[in-house]
């Protein structure tokens, strides 16, 4: 039985056959006839945005905190080249996405008619896979096969580029069944050979470390459950990649905290100290690393990742396994225990006396104030009084989003929509929107920095016109903290453009476009105000003045290795190498 | 390197190749890649090479299976053997691409290029273009009263050796293919 429809009521039916319940888009001329269709049916949500670039990290929101991709529509030129962003930061983080782009007609195409843009050129270097659709007998079987990309193997955003005429004519719809089945499978089964190597070096390390990342979290909840099993049962240390937190949970008793640039003390020198890496779903990247011919130099080194072309990247590794990380995690968990469940116990005391021992350097640890709200101070309130909520976090980029990283706790994955591959700035806001349409009963807090918040603050109306509580909470130090820490360690103090001035009144802001507006800029206030903001039903700007000029730490300068770590204000004012600063 | 003194050969990957994929020799590598031959896919294959800042020294491309709508690329690439295996990686991450083979470590292969010369001239000029032409195998594809086509086949080095010795005969137009390649033996 063949069904036949025009171009505009097939994308919304494969939408429907996809079980999408929610797009996040924005119309304009080459997508009205869509547009139209979504008019005359209820199953789909559209939740219009104010600007593109924040549908598309809405949806990332939606698709990072339910592990279903996300579904954006925009018109042609204008609507898609706003798009840009939020596809780029979807390949980096590894977000599947369907992107749905209107185009003129066919006939006009290379006409530079109104509003074209070449999007599938623009679009080639910053999704997984694209289509332009020619042919409306194509359109359902295209839809379909680009949500089999998205999703498959190493998750990504994948945009289809679809032309108005194609929208207007009828043509043949592919059921999901019926749409030919792509070659594109990615292997999921790790190689048993490699696998066993790993067992082997398992039961023989001294000094083992689980480096976990995104790509746990990726591959479902099986794999954080599974990892945890790992953990458990061998008592190796972990740390985590900013992506990957919550895969482990933070309360987890092998938990070393988070690693890298910005990582605990314990993480870092626990990897620079092992004799056995095992890298679960991350890709060593320059965030992580440092600097590479001083990364973990006695090592033994296994990688896990269903992209192959991860595995060499940046570091040579001594055991690459290709696969999905649920999948080798059983095969790993399967192969140890029947060798008699082996560790090196007295080297695993030793190393966790030496990792005992870092722990109590407290990395942390910063000077209290009772005068100003200290951001750490801030986030530490925040977690304590937030912390028993069905909670989930986004963040915005700058030192405020390392600082969540490090004194907010995730018990569980899919709980931290931050953008870590690209570092968007405004980032944050659109995605707390987009769990909060996934998850309308959960507390969702964006926390951000002034100046990232300002980058898509046009979202509130967003917000209240769908009465979705979702919680501004911003660190507002009024700078690009971020910058101007950089400028004051490696640039001699030139704090070159990165004071935020001109600030709105957040709290009028708010008010103005319905919202409430919270404004606290005492310590004593703290704990009232955290609370009147979660006890709001409705979106909330909470402006938390905090110190200005509170610098981040523990901080891994550029260039530097692992075992070079900046520990508190000890680095403040005395003279810094400089030769990092060529690195970003 | 490690304590643990980890047994290598486990895998299939090429971590496990004997060579140091460290060494910053530069490597001349000449790939196949199958691919579905859809819109835009040799500008997914070409803007992986420039967007990841690979060298291209040769490439050609025509559909090889009219039914299926498959094409072969072949590309000739330098780089140290591990950006040859990264490029080897991203390739196959392609969603279109269907192969990458390495004919340069995969076993003996064949290599062979065509161009086409053309050469102008008159007297011994004339005269000497046409013997060394015989000699290299070229065929002569056109004709004037002052000028030949020469078409001439084979591996790039032999056209290069070619053409340096038609340059001082009137050299003054070349069009070559790029190199085509496969493997010997029977798969
Ligand atoms: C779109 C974009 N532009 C520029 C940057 C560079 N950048 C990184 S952090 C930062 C400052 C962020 O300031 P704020 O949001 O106030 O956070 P803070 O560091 O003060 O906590 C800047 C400009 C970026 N990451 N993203
Ligand atoms: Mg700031």
């Amino acid at each position: 039985m063949t069904r036949q429809m025009t171009g505009a009521k097939m994308i919304v039916q494969a939408l429907k056959d996809q079980g999408v319940d929610t797009v996040f888009g924005y119309p304009g001329g080459a997508v009205l006839p869509i547009y139209d269709e979504i008019f005359l049916q209820n199953d789909i949500h559209h939740i219009l945005v104010r600007h593109e670039q924040g549908a598309v990290h809405a949806a990332e929101g939606y698709a990072r905190s339910t592990g279903k991709p996300g579904v954006v529509l925009v018109t042609s030129g204008p609507g898609a080249t706003n798009a840009v962003t939020g596809l780029t930061d979807a390949l980096l983080d590894s977000i599947p996405l369907v992107v749905l782009t209107g185009q003129v007609p066919t006939f006009m195409i290379g006409t530079d008619g109104f509003q074209e843009a070449d999007t599938i050129g623009i679009t080639r270097p910053c999704t997984k896979h694209n289509w332009l659709v020619k042919d409306t007998d194509d359109l359902s079987q295209v839809i379909h096969q680009a949500f089999h990309v998205a999703t498959s193997g190493r998750p990504g955003p994948v945009l289809v580029d679809i032309p108005k005429d194609v929208q207007f004519a009828n043509g043949t719809y592919s059921e999901k069944k019926d749409a030919k089945t792509s070659h594109y499978q990615p292997r999921l089964k790790g190689d048993i050979d490699a696998i066993t190597a790993l067992v082997d070096a398992m039961e023989k390390a001294e000094r083992p470390v689980f480096y976990t990342g995104g790509g746990v979290i990726n591959s479902g909840p099986a794999a954080s459950q599974l990892l945890r099993e790992l953990v458990d049962a061998t008592d190796f240390p972990i740390t985590s990649t900013l992506m990957g937190l919550g895969a482990y949970p933070a309360s987890g008793k092998n938990w070393l905290g988070m690693l890298g640039m910005h990582g605990l003390y314990e993480a870092n020198l626990a990897m620079h100290g092992c004799d056995l890496m095992i890298n679960i779903g991350a890709r060593f990247d320059d965030r992580i690393t440092g600097r590479l011919d001083a990364f973990s130099p006695g090592s033994a080194k296994a990688h896990i990742d269903i992209d192959p072309s991860s595995i060499n990247k940046v570091i040579q590794v001594d055991i690459p396994i290709i696969g999905d990380v649920a999948h080798v995690l059983e095969d790993i968990l399967r192969i140890w225990k029947s060798r008699g469940r082996k560790v090196n116990k007295s080297g695993l005391k030793n190393w966790q006396n030496q990792i005992t021992q870092w722990k109590a350097v407290n990395c942390l640890d910063y000077a209290p104030s009772t005068k100003a709200i200290k951001p750490q101070y801030a986030l530490q309130r925040l977690e304590e009084l937030t912390k028993g909520h069905d909670r989930y976090i986004t963040t915005e980029v700058g030192q405020h989003q390392m600082w969540a990283a490090q004194y907010l706790t995730f018990e569980a994955p899919n709980r931290l929509m931050t953008s870590g591959g690209l570092g968007t700035m405004g980032y944050g806001f659109p995605a707390s929107i987009g769990v909060q349409m996934a998850h309308p009963d959960a507390l969702v807090i964006n926390v951000a920095g002034e100046a990232s918040w300002q980058m898509n603050m046009q979202e509130m109306g967003t917000a209240t016109q769908y009465r979705l509580p979702v919680k501004q909470f911003i660190l507002n130090n009024e700078r690009l903290g971020m910058v101007r820490q950089w400028q004051q360690l490696l640039h001699g103090e030139r704090y070159s453009q990165s004071w935020s001035e001109s600030l709105p009144d957040f709290v009028k802001l708010a008010e103005a476009f319905g919202a409430k507006g919270i404004l606290c800029s005492d310590p004593a206030d703290l704990d009232d105000a955290i609370m009147e903001m979660i006890n709001h039903d409705g979106p909330v700007i909470f402006d938390c003045v905090v110190e200005k000029h509170e610098n981040l730490y523990p901080m891994i300068l550029s260039g530097k290795p692992h075992n070079e770590m900046l520990l508190g204000d000890a680095a403040d004012g005395d003279g810094i190498q400089s030769d990092g600063a060529v690195l970003v | 390197m490690s304590e643990l003194k980890i047994k290598k050969g486990a895998t299939s990957h090429s971590a496990y190749e004997l060579r140091n994929p460290n060494a910053n020799v530069i490597e001349k590598h000449t790939l196949a890649v199958v691919v579905d031959n859809e819109a835009g896919v040799l500008a997914r294959v070409i803007g992986l090479f420039s967007g990841r800042g690979y060298n291209i020294e040769s490439l050609t491309v025509a559909e090889i299976d009219h039914t299926g709508h498959r094409s072969r690329i072949t590309v000739v690439t330098t780089g140290t053997p591990a950006v040859i295996e990264q490029i080897k990686a991203q390739l196959g991450r392609i969603v279109p691409v269907h192969e990458v083979h390495d004919l340069t470590t995969e076993g003996p292969s064949v290599e062979r290029e065509l161009a086409l010369f053309k050469v102008s001239g008159t007297g011994d000029k004339r005269v000497e273009a046409l013997r060394l032409a015989d000699i290299f195998r070229a065929n002569v594809v056109d004709s004037t009263l002052h000028s030949f086509v020469f078409e001439i086949t084979g591996v790039p080095e032999k056209i290069d050796a070619f053409a340096e010795l038609m340059r001082p005969l009137g050299l003054s137009e070349v069009a070559r293919t790029g190199v085509a390649a496969l493997s010997r033996g029977k798969d």
